[in-house]
């Protein structure tokens, strides 16, 4: 009697995936709330940080305020929300939203805070106006640690937007309390799998992203190439095969 | 040309950068800030591009007050390199000269043919181009530097000690070819330095700054240092010091022009029959003060 080998078994069942309730149906709802909810937070915070990181103003403030946002207990949140907006959606998007937003914002301006003040003032200097200093400048070399606090939020909510199936009938919580429910522990523990194996999928996306992003500062290698100085032009020119586009 | 009508910097926090100055930099010509550290130099270079505001005063360029016209316009129009090198790490060599053309709307391929030019024209191998600035040594990003401050082609040239990373040696080539570019292209320099001998390699004019942006003294090279208007300037141009107190020395036939120390600095050239031996005759008691320019070679044998 192996609950393993049981989730395993209830996975490879092909009828639990299909139907209306059925897990592939799930795990749709389950990525679809993510994406709203990191989608949501991201509208609200990405652009705050970023201009809290550009004017240096307001940082105190932030600070504060995501340190709070970060104490809120989501299922506390959740359950005042939907005992305000009724059963539904709302409840649980913004308890993940509030849950999300603390690691978005903290990306975005710590990424900007992070670009070095030469090189912004440099940009200014040579006559770009603000909007052009943060879109050319800030937001490039921003990007990796902007993208961190996308990974570490998307993290959080996939992993939380269980809760979701407390007041709306949408993603992998579902089956999770319905397992708990009926005693049935494989579907239970199949369905926290699923949580993690989503989670782990998206942590890998972002994480090629986040390595995408990230700015070039060295031209690529150039191979076999002779000694500095004796052929100075033609080889080198030659060989760099691409050319990033801005 | 740029006029600084009794300008002055009061920051923030109290600091009086900049007391009460006034100065003209005229058209076509390289004058020089010299100064020692924190006397107020770079407060007084980004008042041209607005990147310092005067508290009160006004700057002028080419006639035209630049509080009256828009920041990001003028500073397009104004070469600026920065005294930290401020190139944008993220982006190719090439695409860092070419930014103000590109910001000014040029196609791509056209900025980018005009930054491999200017790459030429500060000595860079346009290879380079292709690499990003973290790539480069101290004194080909100063280069780059300097590149990019051409981009627009602009008619007033703002340089915060732009050759001060770079050993002694890329750093006279640097002055050279500095020298070189401006008999080209004649632009309006404003060049900052707080080395004595790189302002008086390259100044048409330079303005000797005391601590608070006071002028001390401003005149030609030959001018300050044969009448220094009084001990600040003498001792700042180091006219005091022994490896300035020239006199000549003769040895195998050559004249060779020592210091105090009695260590060899250079080699005396010319003619010694005619004029020049009247002249050599009264200095060799004392030193050779003021006749630096042009009868030095520079080079120590020897070294
Ligand atoms: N943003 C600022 N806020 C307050 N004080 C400043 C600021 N920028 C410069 N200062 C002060 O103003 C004075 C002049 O500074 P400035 O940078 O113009 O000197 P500098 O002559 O360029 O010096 P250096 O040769 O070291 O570059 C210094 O005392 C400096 O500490
Ligand atoms: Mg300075």
């Amino acid at each position: 009697m192996n609950l393993f080998l049981d989730a395993w078994r209830w996975l490879a069942t092909g009828s639990n995936w299909t139907g209306d309730g059925g897990a592939a149906t799930r795990l749709v709802e389950h990525l679809l709330v993510s994406g709203l909810v990191v989608g949501i937070a991201a509208i609200i915070a990405v652009p705050l940080g970023v201009l809290v990181g550009h004017t240096g103003r307001g940082r105190t403030a932030v600070v504060l305020a995501a340190s709070a946002a970060r104490a809120v207990p989501t299922l506390g949140l959740l359950t005042l929300v939907a005992l305000a907006t009724g059963i539904g959606l709302t409840g649980p998007v913004v308890a993940l939203v509030v849950l999300a937003v603390p690691s978005l914002l903290a990306g975005a301006y710590a990424g900007v805070e992070s670009v070095d003040r030469v090189t912004i003032d440099a940009a200014r200097a040579v006559g770009m106006t603000e909007a052009q200093v943060v879109r050319r400048v800030e937001l490039p070399l921003a990007a990796p640690l902007l993208v961190g606090g996308l990974r570490s939020a998307t993290l959080q909510v996939v992993a939380t937007s269980t809760l979701a199936a407390y007041t709306a009938d949408v993603g992998l919580g579902r089956l999770l309390f319905a397992g708990l429910k009926a005693r049935e522990y494989d579907v239970m523990l199949a369905s926290a799998l699923l949580v993690v194996a989503l989670a782990l999928v998206l942590e890998g996306l972002l994480a090629l992203l986040q390595r995408l992003v990230t700015p070039r500062t060295a031209a690529p290698a150039e191979h076999a190439r002779p000694a500095r100085n004796a052929h100075p032009s033609s080889t080198v020119a030659e060989k760099s095969p691409t050319e990033r586009t801005s | 040309m740029i006029e600084f009508r009794s300008v002055r910097k009061e920051y923030a926090d109290g600091t009086v950068a900049v007391g009460d100055l006034s100065l003209v930099v005229p058209e076509r010509s390289t004058t020089v800030l010299l100064g020692s550290s924190g006397c107020g130099k770079t407060t007084l270079l980004r008042m041209v591009n607005r990147m310092v505001d005067p508290t009160s005063g006004t700057v002028l360029v080419d006639g035209r007050d630049v509080k009256e016209q828009d920041r990001v316009r003028l500073r397009r129009s104004i070469g600026y390199v920065l005294q930290a090198g401020g190139l944008m790490p993220h982006r190719s060599v090439l695409d860092n000269v070419a930014t103000v053309p590109r910001l000014e709307g040029a196609t791509r391929r056209a900025a980018h043919a005009r930054a491999a030019e200017l790459l030429e024209v500060v000595g860079l191998d346009p290879a380079l181009g292709r690499r990003y600035p973290g790539q480069l040594s101290g004194g080909q990003q100063q280069r780059v530097g300097v590149a990019r401050a051409l981009g627009a082609d602009p008619d007033v040239l703002l340089m915060d000690e732009p050759f001060g990373a770079v050993d002694p040696i890329v750093r006279a080539d640097l002055q050279a070819e500095l020298r070189r570019l401006q008999a080209e292209l004649g632009k309006t320099v404003l060049f900052v330095t707080h080395d004595v001998d790189e302002a008086l390699r390259l100044g048409d004019e330079v303005v000797v700054l005391r601590s608070g942006g006071v002028v001390a003294q401003q005149g030609t090279p030959a001018e300050l240092v044969a009448a220094p208007a009084d001990d600040f300037v003498a001792d700042f141009l180091g006219l005091r010091s022994r490896q300035r107190q020239l006199s000549v020395r003769e040895q195998d036939g050559r004249r060779l022009v020592v210091d105090a120390d009695g260590r060899p600095v250079g080699v005396l050239e010319g003619s010694l029959e005619g004029s020049l031996e009247g002249s050599l005759e009264g200095s060799l008691e004392g030193s050779l003060e003021g006749s630096l320019e042009g009868s030095l070679e520079g080079e120590v044998p020897g070294a």
